[in-house]
């Protein structure tokens, strides 16, 4: 394609193609920290490119393709390219992994020990996981957590993390030194803006870690916390997982060990002070 | 064009060794599209590879394991469903491959599962197969129709509990096509597996594999299709094979296949197959076009082979009706 870049985010490397110059360099300019994949060689392609010749011009709109694609998925304008790349190996990820068990869960590390937080769009993942990195923990990722099933760790993916609505000025308010991305108004999913995860976050992205405690955040409730027993944590985790099935016995063995060995909790919260005091007080009594 | 690249691999695997790093990802990319990655990690099993490649390549090899599972249940739970209406059942395809053993089938990624029942068990295999879980996947009335009265199998059903599609054929080739193959001979001379399925004698899987490249639709997957025939000349031999196909009207068909794949892919024919067919380059043109980022090039070809797939399925005035009502409904072909 006329456009690339290769880039790897923690164990995983990509290779982005576009017809155009601008999304391929808002990339290289947000992961200019990035390593780049091993060999050379990329686990996943992610193509944007016009649906027809004339699109790269006129009212340009940028199709989302790769080695692996859903039919139909619509377009975006070009403006939102960056949000189409991320869309483009969140894709990847979500279809074609298979060397870890997936789990759409945000991760975050203190003391070589992972905190995974594992809720629907909207419970607050990508918001807690960003605050608790301002606090010094390590993030491992907003979006995906990755389960090794031969040794049950935990490998991050520290992509770029997704700001949606209230949480970019929150984020811009706390992290005022922070590196963020263009803001992208009215996207399918609302104003997104990214957030480069800071040094520590990019420096460790391979390193992985012992999962330690599951959380199950719910925004919008009074403080409140339960255990989470292990079928439970088990069926709300095949639900948060892409490729449990397409693992087959592996994806089973992984999600069995992970719920055996991890303590579970769901927690509701008001507003994000009272989360991460829950979420730190937890920490210190079970982890 | 790494299609090409994709070929020479499989035919020539430790030329990989020396690959650079542009290389691997054109070949990744182009043996993901033509979803034959597969297969190509189990001919490059044990060679010595950048890690990064190696990696990528176990991967797909451990999910060609999981899919050959997975369609050898599926192949299962359509044989309890219709073991009690005592008709015969064929496999077809992926799911032929693997579950007689055939080299065909190492590694080989398989979607849907492909049957052939005989034209008159047509009712009762759907209503089986309808009272063991299977649903309708077409909404529209007008697929619905034209699957039954103009296509060679059932409108598609898919299982709700386990989400797999099945493909019930009466006829390897559509009923609108010029060609008129002779099921009732695929389903006579089948050979049957140790659990009461059934596959098609070796020359009929390879009538099968021809009719699907070249007279049934867009060529999609064509590096895949060839390799298929490939692996079944090296493996089963083309005795009788010149007979067979004349016996369904495949023969054009056939010996284009079998020179393609001997072109390609180095399969040993007789040599009195090996004679020059001008048209042979614009099929092998298809066949490759496949760029390093998996996308079909020239963009082109895969238009007129568009044009050509329908032009072969139906004769003009119902194509164009066919295109008609389709275009109305907002398809077109997007690359």
């Amino acid at each position: 394609m006329r456009h690339s870049v290769s880039l790897k985010i923690g164990p995983v490397g990509f290779r982005i193609g576009s017809d155009w110059r601008v999304p391929i360099a808002a990339l290289k300019d947000l992961y200019r920290d990035y390593p780049a994949p091993d060999d050379g060689i990329a686990d996943f392609n992610v193509r944007l490119f016009a649906a027809r010749f004339w699109r790269r011009f006129i009212r340009p709109s940028v199709m989302i393709g790769g080695d692996y694609i859903i039919p139909d998925a619509a377009p975006l304008p070009l403006e939102m390219g960056l949000l189409a790349a991320e869309m483009g190996m969140n894709l990847q990820m979500a279809l074609g992994q298979r060397r870890y068990l997936l789990l759409h869960a945000s991760a975050v590390v203190r003391d070589g020990k992972a905190l995974l937080m594992s809720g629907v769009s909207g419970a607050g993942k990508s918001t807690l996981a960003a605050l608790l990195m301002a606090r010094g923990w390590r993030l491992m990722g907003d979006e995906f957590a990755l389960i090794d099933p031969m040794s049950g760790l935990v490998y991050g993916f520290p992509r770029l993390i997704s700001l949606k609505n209230a949480a970019i000025g929150l984020m811009r308010s706390t992290l005022p030194q922070g590196r963020f991305g263009p803001l992208m108004k009215a996207t399918p999913k609302g104003n997104i803006r990214h957030l480069v995860p800071d040094a520590q976050a990019i420096a460790a992205m391979e390193t992985p870690a012992r999962p330690a405690l599951i959380l199950f955040p719910t925004f919008g409730h009074a403080p409140a916390e339960r255990a989470v027993d292990e079928a439970e944590a088990f069926v709300r985790l095949t639900q948060a997982s892409t490729n449990f099935v397409g693992l087959g016995q592996a994806g089973f063995d992984t999600l069995t060990r992970l719920v055996r060995e991890v303590p579970a909790r769901a927690i509701d919260y008001p507003d994000t002070e009272s989360a991460l005091r829950l979420v730190e007080d937890l920490w210190s009594a079970t982890a | 064009m790494s299609a090409r690249l994709v070929v020479e691999t499989l035919r020539e695997p430790a030329r990989c060794e020396r690959y650079d790093a542009a290389q691997w990802n054109a070949l990744i990319a182009a043996a993901r599209a033509e979803q034959i990655i597969g297969t190509l990690a189990c001919r490059l099993d044990g060679l010595s590879l950048p890690v990064a490649a190696k990696r990528i390549l176990d991967d797909a090899r451990a999910l060609a394991e999981v899919g050959r599972t997975l369609a050898l249940w599926e192949a299962e739970a359509a044989r309890r469903a219709l073991a009690p209406l005592g008709v015969p059942v064929l496999l077809l395809k992926g799911t032929a491959f693997v579950a007689a053993g055939l080299k065909a089938g190492v590694g080989r990624s398989i979607g849907d599962l492909d049957i052939l029942v005989p034209r008159g068990a047509l009712d009762s295999v759907q209503d089986a197969l309808l009272a063991a879980g299977w649903e309708w996947v077409k909404p529209d009335p007008y697929d619905d129709a034209y699957y039954r009265q103009w296509m060679h199998e059932l409108p598609p059903l898919i299982h709700r509990d386990r989400d797999r599609m099945i493909d019930v054929h009466h006829t390897i080739l559509p009923l609108t096509a010029r060609i008129t193959p002779d099921a009732d001979a695929i389903i006579a001379d089948s050979e049957a597996l140790q659990n009461g399925l059934r596959v098609p004698q070796p020359n009929d899987l390879l009538c099968h594999a021809a009719a699907h490249l070249f007279a049934d639709g867009e060529m999609l997957g064509g590096v895949r299709n060839l390799w298929d025939i490939h692996c079944l000349l090296e493996e089963l031999g083309t005795d009788g094979l010149e007979a067979r196909a004349r016996l369904h009207g495949l023969h054009h068909h056939v010996m284009r296949a079998v020179r393609l794949s001997h072109d390609l892919y180095g399969t040993d024919i007789p040599i009195d197959w090996r004679v020059r067919d001008p048209a042979d380059a614009l099929f092998k043109r298809r066949l490759l076009a496949r760029d390093g980022w998996g996308r079909v090039r020239p963009k082109w070809i895969e238009h007129v082979f568009y044009l050509r797939g329908h032009w072969l399925r139906m004769p003009p005035a119902m194509l164009a009706r066919h295109l008609w009502t389709k275009w109305r409904k907002g398809y077109h072909p997007v690359g």
